[in-house]
């Protein structure tokens, strides 16, 4: 029993020490982060922020999911499906769409003039003409306008 | 068998000592990736780079026919109005297809510094502010600039008939009938060559622009097999995906930690990136505008000229069955930046000073300190931020950038 105790004190140590060391040290880099981030540029999401959806758009009117040809690349000019339901999962049909976007900490749009090529049924709109340019953290915005009203929709996506 | 309580031991103290040993040797080494560095660096190594993509616009892209004549072409002086300048003048084969001067020097001084040709296939825009879309209608340019080349269409088409004739002809069909085209005669500022041009029908006019367009075509050929050749980086990098380990004696280590700041903290794989070290993008990056040159708008202009451009992807002299040019489509011509220029490859670098679109910046040094200082623009807004490296650092990125020569290599042969 003491032994047993003694034993678990050993491996438990080093751990705690451990532990408060990580902790001083993410407080030390979170800290200069967010001073970073405050001081110059828009701060990048949270992962979970990130990806090709299904995503809600802001007033909820709309769930919509990027489904790329290809895996996004970047350089490429690439072309990229959208399925868009209203809240209930129905599909959308008929909306119209515009897409913009940027590099939030570079201050930038996209490089060039994405748009709705083609509506495609059953909720499914084709984007031509998208380009990520640079690795990063790149907003892809749609904006929806259909029967369940007008609203937005941002995708964080990860070049 | 059990084993006695002090071989244990030995064997723990042994296992201890190595394990203690090799990170040792792997923290001395100081070279160690993680899993998502290695993705970064096996985008960045020219054994990534993908299969020459198809230039629908020119049919004999990829006929070697023209990239012989095309070859012949970029070496002959008879395409300048003074017989002594090719394209080969100032992109010499010698100097990775560029002049090492801060400005063009042909007929006349250019106002931009020559670009290197080594992959310019996989561009969708070329020219320091993208105002060509293909390598035919680029190489057109220069020819009909009087600070270059200096001549006319008709000139070069005359040419033609007297130098190539029978080349041209089993590529293209039959030369035109240029009986009473005058030698001098262009849609040009020129007032002789203009005034001439005018003076000829259409007929004419198309039959000249006709083989002018197919001498760029032909150019386009030879340029296309224009190549980087692997770097010490690359091999490294090839290395390092083949064997899973560190390869040793390749690259130095101020050269690896040069690496690890070009793709994490200096942040230069945000426009420099690919196997060809370019998004092909356009940035204000706040480079100083040169002394003594009118205002330079870049990619601001050339957004727009590209769209108009006489020979671009949707023009009647290009060969692209489907006039859907996908890159003019979706080109956001009033979104352009002010002063924005196009992000050059950094391979070969360190054998092409002087550095920017007017070789503004004279050393590699020089150019490190603009991005790690990050000045305002002299018009628009720079996209830099200051990148707060240390000296050392500084010196680390140079020597890295150094390791990405390895030349470049021509269809054929090099010399003409």
């Amino acid at each position: 029993m003491t032994s047993s105790s003694r034993n678990y004190q050993l491996r438990r140590i080093p751990g705690g020490r451990f532990a408060v060391l990580t902790t001083v040290i993410i407080c030390f880099l979170t800290s200069s982060t967010f001073m970073t981030a405050r001081g110059s540029k828009p701060k990048r999401p949270q992962a979970s922020e990130f990806g090709l959806g299904p995503r809600h758009s802001m007033d909820r009117r709309y769930v919509a999911t990027l489904q790329p040809q290809q895996p996004l690349r970047r350089r490429h000019l690439q072309t990229i499906q959208v399925s868009i339901t209203d809240a209930e999962g129905l599909a959308v049909d008929g909306a119209t769409i515009a897409v913009d976007g940027g590099m939030p900490q570079h201050g930038h749009g996209l490089p060039t003039k994405p748009r709705v090529t083609k509506n495609l049924g059953g909720g499914l709109y084709e984007i031509e003409g998208v380009r990520f340019s640079m690795g990063g953290w790149w907003e892809f915005k749609l904006f929806i306008t259909g029967t369940p009203g007008v609203d937005s929709v941002t995708f964080n996506l990860n070049l | 068998m059990t084993m006695p309580i002090a071989t244990n031991r030995v064997v723990t103290a042994i296992v201890l000592v190595l394990m203690l040993t090799m990170a040792s040797v792997a923290s001395s080494r100081g070279v160690r990736w993680t899993t998502e560095q290695v993705h970064e660096l096996s985008m960045l190594t020219l054994s990534a780079l993908e299969p020459l993509p198809p230039d629908p616009t020119n049919r004999v892209a990829d006929d070697p026919r023209a990239v012989d004549l095309g070859r012949r072409l970029f070496f002959d002086p008879r395409l300048s109005s003074t017989g002594i300048v090719s394209c080969g003048s100032c992109h010499s084969p010698d100097h990775e297809f560029q002049d090492d001067r801060p400005l063009g020097i042909g007929v006349g001084t250019a106002s931009r510094r020559t670009m290197p040709i080594a992959g310019t296939a996989y561009s969708p825009f070329l020219f320091w502010d993208g105002r060509k879309d293909s390598q035919w209608s680029q190489a057109l340019g220069p020819l009909e600039n009087p600070a270059e080349h200096g001549g006319t269409r008709a000139q070069y088409a005359h040419v033609i008939v007297e130098h190539y004739r029978d080349d041209y002809e089993r590529i293209f069909g039959p030369v035109a009938d240029l009986a009473g085209i005058p030698f001098i005669a262009a849609p040009v500022d020129d007032p002789t060559a203009r005034k001439a041009w005018m003076g000829l029908t259409d007929p004419q006019r198309n039959a000249v622009t006709g083989m002018f367009v197919n001498i760029g075509k032909s150019i386009a050929a030879y340029e296309r097999r224009v190549e980087y050749a692997p770097s010490r980086f690359d091999r490294y990098v090839d290395d390092l995906l083949k064997s899973g380990h560190e390869p040793e004696g390749v690259l130095t280590r101020d050269e690896i930690a040069g690496l690890r700041l070009f793709i994490g903290k200096a942040s230069c794989t945000q426009c420099h990136n690919g196997p060809l070290f370019t998004s092909n993008e356009f940035h204000n990056t706040g480079v100083p505008a040169r002394p003594g040159l009118p205002l330079d708008v870049g990619r601001l202009a050339g957004a727009r000229n590209v769209l108009n451009d006489e020979f671009n992807c949707r023009s009647r002299w290009s060969d692209a069955s489907s006039k859907k040019c996908a890159e003019l489509e979706f080109l956001d011509s009033d979104g352009q930046t002010l002063r924005a220029f196009k992000v050059p490859s950094l391979r070969n670098v360190a054998d092409r000073a002087p550095y920017m679109h007017a070789g503004q910046l004279a050393t590699l040094a020089d150019v490190l300190d603009h991005y790690n200082h990050a000045p305002a623009a002299s018009a628009g807004h720079s996209e830099l931020k200051p990148l707060h490296l240390k000296v050392q650092e500084l010196r680390q990125l140079e020597a890295f950038l150094r390791a990405l020569s390895g030349g470049t290599i021509a269809a054929n042969v090099l010399h003409p």
